[in-house]
């Protein structure tokens, strides 16, 4: 099922939380809906469904205009941050509820069946008769999870599916429901605002700030691409630079970064961590050490140059670097966009 | 961390003086406010004997006004069972203008004596009333008559169901529906098998608060039913007449029938409670057997 948004409006009260969206997902593509708290994603989430209806503009199905088509008959999958499991009922009875409700007609045999089909599928057999307060956090996501999936929804669509676990359960679950999305080809939309959830998981990550998306594209074209100083922060750490541009190339203390298209004038230069080396002598920008904290995978030097700017740079662990070393930092990488006026 | 002498460090104001103090407090009060007379209605009441308890309660007035307040209850506690579901919904489900007007409006009841109430419904349906004279034209009897005591009475226990149900119905918030909703079910679906579940504990319960009120109104009930004995007279209003009379026995023994009616709700409330806490209690205990079972093909 593809699906596609024209030019989609919602206003609350006077709040414009969605100004003017177009957006398209092919069928079987996994898409990820990333921006701040605000920027409107999980309200396009919820006019998806059908939870909430849109102002103007329009939504297809395929060819169909799902706009005015009620959440009960839109065939979608929802799962909801909390997940929202009906807390009188079993996990099993959760699973079942879609099949039982249905227009559709189900015998008793066949949503059984059905239901330890999608225990199976989500690897819970053996806890259809506990109740939701009896099992783990990430156990009740993946009861929410077959719950969407048992009235075979042509879209699944999740709000920040992982963001009420912990760090080591979400990294499985993600790994997880990559792995069951892919083997059932359906069509997913998932909201989430952290920028490592999105990259992870999605084929396409779609950037949303104040309303309007940003920027689209496959993960690798909006981590090296980024089009804007604020994809650029949002999708992770980054140093902030001021520079000049003079013939499409930035000028910073002698290094020349090159700045295509950009016109001759006040600059933003954005360095990640990752992309100033560091060294004893040579040529850079000079910086002295004001902290090192280490990591697992590196050490994070915290630094501080002529002019008083705090610069943050990744080093290898084996890099010797201590408190007031002073040194010079070299541009490896860098993203430049004209300073706002 | 200072230690007390015996080792463990008290939390904060709870030293074994606080604890005492307090809990023998409690206790007391408890005994000589709420106890003690709920004691001496049962013991004046049989004060004459069984014998002059069975005499009082056959006879007909008393009868009268015990059937009156049952049937009042039976009319005046499911309709506003109904209201406090409905207002409760809409104020917590949906958003409209003049939602917070509709909250306050359920709480006036609450804050309005009773009398003011009586009053208020004499000067709209009675003779010299707004609608007075339509009514009386149509032969329509509200005041003085069984309309008009169980009108007084939904007055007062308006906010009864309301109450207890909208801070657990904003609580739980809009998620359950919406994914009940989203998983196809209709709206009166959602309800039955979604919504009512889960606040059925809070809903038992100002049905319990509403129907001991109802049955125990007096001030409204007194001014709009005209006290009239074996017609109008429900089993509050009949104690009070009763005590008027010199008959202390009987208006104590009208008194514990009212007592047991009371009694009776709450009882029936914690029995349906525990059934209702029972259930996931067992299926916990009883999840390893049925697992058990469910994995033979």
């Amino acid at each position: 099922m593809k699906i596609r948004l024209d030019n989609v409006v919602k206003t609350f009260d006077t709040f414009r939380a969605v100004r003017g969206v177009s957006l398209e997902v092919a069928s079987g593509e996994l898409v990820a809906l990333l921006g701040p708290s605000g920027s409107g994603k999980t309200t396009i989430l919820r006019m998806i469904a059908g939870l909430e209806y849109a102002d103007g503009g329009a939504i297809y199905f395929d060819a169909e205009d799902a706009t005015a088509i009620s959440v009960r008959d839109r065939g979608v999958g929802f799962v909801f941050q909390h997940y929202a499991l009906f807390p009188h009922m079993t996990v099993a009875e959760n699973i079942a509820f879609g099949m039982k409700v249905s227009k559709v007609k189900r015998s008793k045999t066949a949503i059984a069946t059905r239901v330890s089909e999608l225990l199976q599928l989500v690897q819970l057999e053996g806890l259809a008769d506990r109740f939701p307060t009896q099992i783990s956090g990430g156990q009740r996501q993946r009861v929410a999870l077959a719950r969407a999936l048992a009235v075979d929804p042509k879209v699944l669509l999740l709000d920040e599916p992982f963001g009420a676990l912990d760090a080591a359960v979400r990294r499985d679950l993600r790994l997880w429901l990559r792995e069951i999305q892919e083997q059932l080809g359906i069509t997913t939309l998932f909201v989430t605002h952290d920028q490592e959830e999105a990259l992870d998981l999605a084929d396409r990550v779609v950037i949303l700030n104040d309303g309007v998306i940003v920027q689209e594209g496959s993960p690798q074209d909006v981590t090296r691409r980024p089009n804007s100083a604020f994809v650029t922060r949002f999708l992770g750490d980054t140093n902030r630079l001021f520079g000049r541009v003079a013939g499409g190339r930035a000028e910073i203390d002698g290094q020349a970064i090159a700045a295509p298209g950009l016109a001759d004038g006040a600059a933003e230069i954005y360095v990640r961590p990752g992309d100033l080396d560091w060294s004893r002598s040579g040529e850079g920008m000079a910086a002295t050490v004001t902290r090192v904290i280490d990591r697992p995978d590196s050490r994070r030097v915290l630094a501080r140059l002529a002019n008083g700017d705090a610069v943050e740079l990744d080093v290898s662990p084996e890099t010797d670097v201590a408190r007031g070393d002073a040194g010079f930092l070299h541009i490896r990488r860098a993203s430049v966009f004209a300073a706002p006026r | 961390m200072s230690a007390s002498p015996s080792g463990k460090p008290s939390r904060v104001g709870d030293t074994p003086l606080v604890r005492r103090t307090l809990i023998t407090l409690v206790l007391l009060v408890g005994a000589v406010l709420v106890l003690a007379p709920l004691i001496v209605i049962f013991a004046q009441a049989f004060s004459l004997g069984v014998g002059a308890f069975a005499a009082t309660i056959a006879e007909p007035d008393t009868r009268h006004a015990i059937m009156l307040t049952v049937i009042v209850a039976l009319i005046a506690v499911p309709v506003n069972t109904a209201f406090g579901l409905a207002a409760a919904w809409a104020v917590t489900k949906f958003d409209f203008p003049g939602k917070r007007l509709l909250i306050v409006i359920i709480e006036i009841p609450f804050s309005i004596s009773p009398v003011v109430a009586g009053v208020a419904y004499l000067f709209v349906y009675g003779l010299q009333g707004v609608f007075g004279p339509a009514l009386a034209d149509a032969n329509i009897q509200i005041l003085f008559a069984l309309p008009g005591i169980v009108l007084a009475s939904m007055f007062v226990t308006a906010p009864f169901v309301a109450r207890e149900l909208i801070p657990l119905m904003q609580a739980q918030g809009r998620d359950l529906e919406e994914a009940a909703t989203s998983l196809g079910a209709s709206g009166w679906r959602t309800f039955w098998s979604v919504t009512l579940p889960n606040i059925r504990w809070a809903l038992l319960y100002g049905v319990v608060l509403c129907n001991a009120r109802v049955m125990g109104e007096f001030g409204a009930v007194s001014v709009v039913s005209g006290n009239i004995r074996g017609q109008t007279n429900t089993l509050p209003l009949h104690i009070e007449l009763l005590y008027h009379d010199y008959q202390t026995a009987g208006a104590f023994a009208a008194a514990s029938i009212l007592t047991v009616l009371a009694l009776v709700t709450i009882v029936a409330k914690v029995l349906l409670e525990r059934q209702g806490a029972g259930r996931r209690s067992r299926v916990s205990v009883a999840a390893p057997v049925l697992l058990a079972e469910g994995q033979r093909p």
